[in-house]
């Protein structure tokens, strides 16, 4: 059991699960969306490299109208 | 023709405008064309996990290959959080360095914090970032944020959101004349007319956002602020005629007038009365 904190809400995996998992279980595949794992930038070539490990944080940004 | 070039890259529009308090993206968009902006600014937040995943988004709306998105740091009051958020925005954009940098001092005026917004420009641009930056109309800031490598310096006007209009033209005018690079009022305009004095000014350009998103027609108050831009600028460039305090001058020939006669006097009135 592993535990992630993503945009600030805590969430439990059975197993550790790659990026690429992560964005189909947050149900964001296909979308533009960019994600950063403990303050750095996790490239989208890189999705499906990068296990992430319990107590991992995670930002999963989009953009929104702004000025 | 007369463009605007900011970082190399070529616009025919001086109008920049921001895509946040609008109705919905339809209203977005259509305030957007009817402005005429190439440039049009987008905030950068977390998505919501779990709900709504079929959500419209933003840039289905307005696609990075119609316009060039300028990605802000609205909200940031740290270095940290505005450097992240802009790394996060070129992640998201494909590697697109044009970004719009503020680092704000105080939530109720919104005013921003230049000694941090000069530690993250420095940043940003050792980064390769191309870095608008939004100030406060310091002369000298202004010139610092130029000086460092920033591609465009962004003056308020007034208050973000404020639409109390250019409150300080004296200070922009010795920005502008100070810059070598564009110089974009930012914040404050609320109506036509206070885009065209900043145009007047010898502004760049002008970005603005809830002066059309909060009028009561968005779409109609896009179409104005875009001829007031162009109106403006063409003013600055016809260079306008010099101000002569007491002195009238006549548009028509003095000469010419015609009159019954050179006789006609006035008669004055008769007190049958007396």
């Amino acid at each position: 059991m592993i535990q992630l904190t993503i945009n600030g809400q805590p969430q439990q995996f059975e197993a550790p699960i790659n990026v690429s998992q992560l964005i189909d279980h947050l149900a964001l595949h296909g979308k533009r969306i960019a994600i950063e794992r403990n303050g750095e930038i996790i490239p989208r070539s890189q999705f499906s490299q990068q296990i992430l490990s319990h107590g991992d944080q995670l930002e999963v940004v989009v953009a929104v109208g702004g000025g | 023709m007369d463009n605007l070039v900011i970082a190399g890259k070529t616009y025919a529009s001086r109008l920049l405008v921001g895509t946040g308090k609008y109705k919905d993206f339809n209203e977005t968009r259509a305030a957007v064309e009817a402005s005429g902006a190439e440039i049009i600014t987008v905030a950068i937040r977390r998505t919501n996990i779990g709900q709504n995943a079929d959500e419209p988004n933003l840039l289905d709306a307005l696609p990075p290959s119609q316009y060039t998105l300028l990605p802000n740091t609205a909200g940031c009051y740290t270095v940290e959080d505005a450097v992240r958020t802009l790394r996060l925005a070129r992640e998201l954009l494909d590697g697109h360095s044009l970004v719009k940098l503020e680092v704000l001092g105080d939530p109720k005026t919104l005013y921003p914090n230049m000694v941090e917004t000069l530690k993250a420009a420095e940043i940003l641009i050792k980064e390769d970032f191309q870095v608008m930056v939004y100030t406060s109309d310091d002369p000298i800031i202004a010139k610092q944020l130029e000086d460092m490598g920033c591609v465009a310096v962004m003056p308020l006007a007034s208050l973000i959101g404020s639409g109390m209009g250019i409150l300080n033209p004296w200070n922009l005018q010795i920005i502008i004349d100070n810059a070598k690079i564009p110089v974009l009022v930012d914040a404050g305009v609320g109506t036509a007319s206070d885009a065209t004095i900043a145009m007047e000014l010898g502004c760049d350009g002008v970005l603005m956002n809830t002066a059309i998103a909060a009028a009561k027609n968005p779409v109609l108050m896009a179409s104005a602020m875009r001829k007031a831009v162009e109106a403006g600028r063409e003013a600055y460039l016809a260079g306008r005629m010099a101000k002569k305090l007491y002195s009238a001058s006549p548009s028509s020939p003095v000469d010419g007038v015609i009159a019954r006669s050179d006789t006609v006097t006035a008669k004055p009135a008769t007190n049958k009365s007396a």
